[in-house]
């Protein structure tokens, strides 16, 4: 067919530029909302910003960070927190996760239900879960005590007590995001394809050797999207705790990890500029986390 | 492959159990949710109990729920209907063109802790009065499902093929016709997903709404926190309250299933 001659000029100008202009409106609107408050908030940890957004503030080098790095009190325990959470949590979910990708591998009768209470808990909304969770955990009145009782266990006192808040709270991540790894997981697992398995197999491999050398290393590129996904996640969890022990992560602070620490320090005490500074510092450790896991990545795929 | 049978029995045993343990406590939630507070505190009527509306009338009346409803609903609405169109001809463009630089750029979105741009979003959209209007949680919504859509949809045109395209270019067609109206209507389960996922998100985020909304503005997983007092907890209310948050959205994910998990396992499998 001939070019056809009704194409006006705007529209041919548009097709031409369509690769920019079909991607600059998105990323112009994310690179707004990011680059700009990034900067603003470098910027803020080197002041003594704070009260309120608009007030003057001096420029006050590194002291922030100075005073961040050497702070025992708060910003390392937080720090230890969002370590053990995160490591914690994200072992629990890969482990469980796996076994119950694995469970569900092969088709069976019923299969349809357990894929369904795989999905609920993943979409349901983390400050209702940390609700729910909440009356669970209840001391007094809560479940929870009640079936550790049918199997002669004392109460407990979960997300009441100084030590066993941070577990408790550990739980609730792995009931509600263990589905995600499984769904993951089970995408990797069915799209595998059965010759190498059958291959072992004919060799006389237990199921454990065609697991460990068969099935896992196969599986390797899918379980580090998952923990790559869910450990970006995990680090940034602030739903349910601030769902379930409020403000500062409890009386004692026995759930603030960093993100619960900084929302505290920029909207409860509005102490902006060492709140940038402990910002920052998440975010290193964050970019630091995701490059230590992509390079392990690329170390394995060589 | 026939598994011996000690492993049926094994796996049927081991996913009861997984099932159990995910379904009580959604199950129990509900329960309560129908509970005088009474019976909430007594343990002999964990399961028989007379179901009592009393606790929906105080959530959805007093506690002026309906409101927080709409406004979640519109909320979540725009920041979809927002993300997919300026997310799927980013993701057409990146995709087609192999942009990778430029999707890390929007992927980036995901990665940062929100509470770090949310000082400096208070400081400029309160200078503009937009604090506690939709615009500003829409915005803020957006910047959860607009990432999540370039990340969907990137894949799913990368999994179509060309030819279809170059055809309907061959017939005529310009670039930005052919993806009009070819790419896109072939593309409708993709943005199915994208848009489905995108939804549940901005229903399911709390921290944005938590800074940026006000009295008016408020949406359901903000308004939760009525229902806990400093003294003591309203259970019954507050497991009703949970109860209108979280079930709608699950109900709708096990209607649209397949998407879903499509969604959620986007680009997983790609290594």
């Amino acid at each position: 067919m001939a070019d056809a001659p009704e194409t006006p000029g705007w529209l041919r100008w548009v097709d031409d530029h369509r690769k920019w202009l079909f991607a600059a409106p998105a990323m112009i609107f994310v690179a707004a909302l990011l680059v700009f408050p990034l900067a603003w908030t470098l910027y803020l940890s080197l002041t003594d910003a704070e009260g309120s957004v608009r007030a003057e503030s001096d420029f006050v080098g590194l002291q922030n960070y100075l005073d961040v790095l050497t702070d025992t009190a708060r910003f390392w325990p937080a720090v230890g927190r969002t370590a053990a959470f995160t490591v914690v949590a994200l072992l629990f979910e890969v482990g469980l996760g796996m076994a119950i990708a694995l469970l569900l591998w092969r088709p069976f009768k019923g299969q349809r239900w357990v894929r369904v209470a795989i999905l609920l808990p993943l979409v349901a909304t983390p400050v209702a879960v940390g609700m729910m969770w909440r009356l669970i955990f209840d001391p007094n009145i809560g479940m929870a005590n009640r079936v550790l009782g049918w199997f002669g266990i004392g109460p407990q006192p979960w997300l009441a007590g100084q030590h066993s808040a941070l577990p408790t709270t550990i739980f609730i991540d792995v009931w509600q995001w263990t589905p995600m790894v499984v769904l993951i997981l089970l995408a990797g697992l069915t799209s595998l394809s059965d010759e190498p398995q059958e291959a072992a197999r004919i060799d006389g491999a237990t199921t454990w050797q065609r697991f460990r050398h068969v099935t896992l290393p196969l599986l390797m590129p899918t379980l580090t999207v998952a923990i790559l996904l869910r450990g970006i996640d995990a680090l940034k969890t602030f739903d349910i705790l601030y769902a379930t022990k409020g403000r500062g992560g409890g009386s004692f602070h026995e759930v603030e990890t960093l993100n619960v620490y900084a929302y505290g320090l920029s909207f409860d005490y509005n102490d902006y500029g060492v709140s940038s500074t402990v910002l920052i510092l998440f975010f290193l450790i964050i970019i630091g986390a995701m490059w230590a896991l992509t390079a392990r990545r690329k170390e394995a795929q060589r | 492959m026939k598994p011996r049978a000690s492993y049926q029995v094994f796996r049927v045993v081991a996913l009861t159990v997984v099932v159990l343990v995910l379904l009580a406590p959604l199950v129990w939630m509900v329960a309560a949710s129908f509970k005088t507070n009474v019976d909430i505190y007594d343990p002999s009527k964990a399961l028989s109990f007379s179901p009592t509306l009393d606790n929906y009338a105080k959530v959805l009346k007093q506690a002026n729920y309906v409101e927080f409803i709409v406004n979640s609903l519109w909320v979540a609405f725009a920041a979809t209907v927002a993300s997919l169109v300026l997310g799927l001809p980013a993701a057409y463009s990146m995709s087609r063109f192999n942009m990778k630089k430029s999707a890390l750029v929007v992927l980036m979105a995901r990665v940062i802790p929100g509470v770090s741009l949310l000082v400096p979003w208070y400081y400029v959209f309160s200078n503009l009065r937009m604090v506690g209007g939709f615009g500003v949680l829409i915005i803020s919504h957006m910047f959860v499902a607009l990432p999540l859509v370039v990340y969907i949809m990137m894949g799913y045109f990368d999994s179509l093929p060309t030819e279809l395209e170059e055809a309907a270019l061959v017939d005529g067609l310009t670039h930005v016709g052919a993806f009009r109206r070819i790419t896109l209507p072939l593309s409708l389960p993709g943005v199915a997903t994208a848009g489905i996922l995108s939804f549940i998100f901005s229903w399911n985020n709390f921290m944005f709404a938590l800074v940026l909304s006000d009295a008016d503005t408020k949406t359901l997983p903000v308004a939760i926190f009525d229902f806990v007092g400093y003294a003591s907890i309203d259970w019954g209310g507050l497991m009703a309250a949970a109860t209108v948050v979280t079930l709608p959205i699950m109900v709708i994910a096990l209607f649209v299933q397949k998407y879903v998990v499509s969604g959620l396992t986007a680009g997983a499998t790609k290594g």
